[in-house]
């Protein structure tokens, strides 16, 4: 009997279409990429600011424009969905036991968004909202 | 009532004659209670005796079953035919090399599983006459849902991550060598590290998750893995800022 496994072509660039939850993944993975440029564009913000105010002027007029209006609406839905899927993760990477009990997942992620609803607040309070 | 059938697509590779697998379609009848490895069962006594896959308990204990099933890694006798559509495709398990038909070859996961030390390490040699080191169920708890594994692959055949890189140690090793470190018995941790803190041990996982979805016994590794990945930054810290302390 002749031993020759065969193996399979791994498809390099397209493999992440192949199931729902790769695209998933992908989808979270690429969020980095919205959330990291909304953060680029608030550090040109601050710069234009030190410029002067009509360079900020100018800035602000960009940011509200239908492009910047556009790009900060899939920025936020990119990072809402980052934080959501985030929260649901944690009860993995950090599971709880107290009094030799595992403490429920439901827990872990409703105490982060707790928090997060707190620190929020805490935000809007301090800026003034 | 009418019979029902589905047609079973089952990919076929014959070392000896082909140079690539093919696809050959049998038609089993499809009974209310029957699951994918009754149906291929059925092909193997009926229709042809040439098929090879492995199978061995039909009651998701054994963990020889494991196949991709219409796209989704599952074991062979834990998805019942009811709940298919009439074409049912049947490929050996993804990531793997096909050894022939349905049969894949796992010596890449068995040699990997080796460099876990997937045992306890003990303190001391203890003489088998001083009989089991035992443990409160309080202390079993903490690691028993990792010790559920039955090395039957699926993990690594939905890991996206390890069908790019075979030098990812992958989900059932890990999650194994974090079943041991968790372990009140065992002192083995620092020497997996070598393997598990490694690039190609936890840092190669970048959370698909898709292991824990297919794990047909909840082990969840990619859970595993991240606690890993916690465990060894805090260690890492731990010896930087404090590195009189011994791990």
């Amino acid at each position: 009997m002749t031993r020759r496994p065969y193996i399979r072509p791994v498809r390099r660039y397209s493999w992440w279409l192949s199931q729902p939850r790769y695209v998933r993944y992908m989808l979270r993975e690429v969020s980095a990429v919205f959330i990291g440029s909304y953060t680029l564009m608030l550090i040109v913000g601050l710069l234009r600011l030190s410029q002067g105010p009509a360079a900020y002027e100018s800035f602000l007029n960009a940011v509200q424009s239908t492009a910047g209006v556009t790009l900060s609406l899939i920025s936020f839905i990119f990072a809402l969905y980052h934080s959501v899927t985030w929260f649901g993760v944690t009860p993995k990477a950090m599971p709880l036991r107290m009094g030799g009990k595992a403490v429920p997942p439901a827990i872990i992620v409703g105490a982060h968004w707790l928090v997060w609803a707190i620190a929020s607040l805490l935000i809007l309070l301090w800026v003034g909202v | 009532m009418r019979q029902a059938f589905r047609q079973l697509e089952v990919l076929r590779y014959d070392p000896d004659t082909d140079s690539a697998p093919h696809f050959q379609t049998y038609e089993v009848p499809c009974q209310d209670d029957w699951v994918v490895l009754d149906a291929i069962n059925y092909v193997k006594e009926n229709l042809d005796r040439t098929l090879s896959y492995r199978w061995s308990c039909h009651m998701a204990v054994c963990g020889s079953c494991g196949l991709v099933v219409n796209g989704e890694s599952v074991l062979a006798c834990h998805a019942f035919l009811r709940d298919y559509p009439e074409k049912i495709r049947v490929e050996p398990l993804g990531n793997f090399p096909i050894e022939r038909d349905l049969v894949v070859m796992i010596d890449d996961f068995v040699e990997k599983l080796r460099t876990v030390k997937p045992y306890i390490v003990s303190k001391k040699e203890r003489a088998i006459e001083f009989g089991e080191t035992l443990q409160s169920p309080e202390k079993l708890a903490a690691y028993k849902q990792y010790a559920d594994c039955i090395n039957c692959l699926l993990c690594y055949s939905a890991c996206p991550q390890y069908g790019l890189n075979d030098n990812f140690v992958g989900p059932a090793a890990l999650a194994l060598a974090h079943r041991y470190n968790l372990d009140s018995r065992d002192v083995g941790r620092s020497a997996r590290a070598d393997v598990v803190a490694s690039n190609p041990g936890i840092w190669e996982c970048s959370f698909v998750g898709a292991c824990s979805e297919v794990c047909p016994k909840n082990v969840d590794p990619a859970a595993s893995i991240q606690q890993m990945k916690i465990a060894i930054t805090a260690d890492y810290f731990m010896r930087l800022l404090m590195p009189w302390r011994k791990p």
